[in-house]
């Protein structure tokens, strides 16, 4: 008997080492796909310009687990996104947060386009100066009346 | 005369120049690096088992009170080999105590690798799946961390670690750590 009871454990062993293996991705497509779209705007850490949602690195295989492992335990996008922002930094976000270091980088484009339309707006300020201080001579006026009047008058003189 | 606006290109042209060849000028590895949120924290807690005696167990308070090394390093990594040298000539000067964190590796062939190499490490800690590396932000082995004698992480050096990094940076570190 007892030995019938081994042999019948035995067999059960593999099942309950399986259990604890990683269950198939399609389970739960509604979780599936919230762990897809949060590691999109995941870097993945070792091919840095791919997320963790187009990796097939081991550590971003491993990273995606565990924000579906942190997801199944109730915890929210927001929660994971610090988690793995407090072991690998600003660098795993795709959108980078707003701080002194990357302020140039949320400002830079803003700061270009002020430069570039004061360029502009003092330029064209200066243009339209020299058009209204430039007074046309009598002998101007007269060719332009007679250009303006007789289109052939003056070309061919 | 040369009208200033004509040499604004150019000016620009060498502040693109000159960016590239800071950038450029480093040393290799270091330009991929990525900063450590870690650094000046407490060394993330973990109780792994260790790899010459699997019934006896590694956590950093173990090492608390002296300035330590730890290594993140695997068999399959080729660039732990690369390192492997630098961290044996350390062992040997006893300068400062080196632990291992055996990353995603199996048992064996980390076993294997210390035989045929040598080990350089008081001890190293098996993290099997992985867990405690992310908990270290570890993304590539080899990784090492020098822990002051409180536990908190003063610096990490990503890539294998050269002689140079070791002269330069590493040691100066903690001998400094050393006084506190």
């Amino acid at each position: 008997m007892k030995h019938i009871l081994f042999a019948l454990m035995l067999g059960l062993a593999p099942l309950a080492v399986t259990a604890g293996e990683a269950q198939p991705t399609n389970n739960d497509p509604a979780l599936e796909k919230r762990v897809m779209a949060l590691s999109a705007e995941l870097r993945c850490l070792v091919c840095q310009n791919q997320s963790l949602a187009d990796s097939h690195a081991e550590l971003a295989i491993d990273l995606r687990n565990e924000v579906r492992d942190m997801m199944k335990s109730g915890k929210s996008d927001a929660e994971v996104v610090d988690y793995l922002v407090a072991r690998y930094g600003d660098f795993v976000r795709y959108r980078p947060p707003m701080n002194t270091t990357t302020a140039l980088l949320w400002f830079g484009p803003l700061i270009l386009a002020v430069i570039g339309a004061g360029v502009l707006f003092f330029n064209l300020m200066k243009r339209r100066r020299r058009v209204a201080e430039t007074a046309l001579t009598d002998e101007e006026r007269k060719r332009a009346a007679a250009l303006l009047n007789d289109g052939a008058g003056e070309t061919k003189a | 005369m040369l009208r200033l606006r004509f040499l604004l290109p150019l000016g620009i042209f060498l502040v693109v120049v000159g960016f590239f060849f800071v950038t450029l000028r480093q040393p290799e590895g270091t330009r991929e690096a990525l900063p450590s949120p870690l650094i000046n924290k407490a060394a993330p807690d973990f109780r792994l088992a260790q790899l010459h005696e699997p019934n006896q167990f590694f956590t950093p308070a173990d090492a608390r009170g002296k300035v330590w090394l730890l290594n993140v390093w695997a068999s399959w990594c080729v660039s732990c080999r690369q390192e492997h040298p630098v961290l044996m000539e350390l062992s040997r000067a006893g300068l400062v105590p080196i632990y291992g964190l055996n990353y995603k590796d199996k048992r064996e062939d980390s076993a294997n690798w210390l035989a045929q190499f040598g080990n350089p490490y008081v001890l190293s800690a098996v993290d099997g799946d992985g867990r405690v590396g992310i908990d270290y932000g570890v993304y590539g082995a080899p990784e090492t961390y020098v822990i002051d004698k409180k536990g908190v992480i003063r610096y990490k050096h990503i890539g294998p670690v050269s002689a140079d990094a070791l002269n330069n940076k590493i040691l100066p570190l903690v001998q400094e750590l050393e006084k506190s």
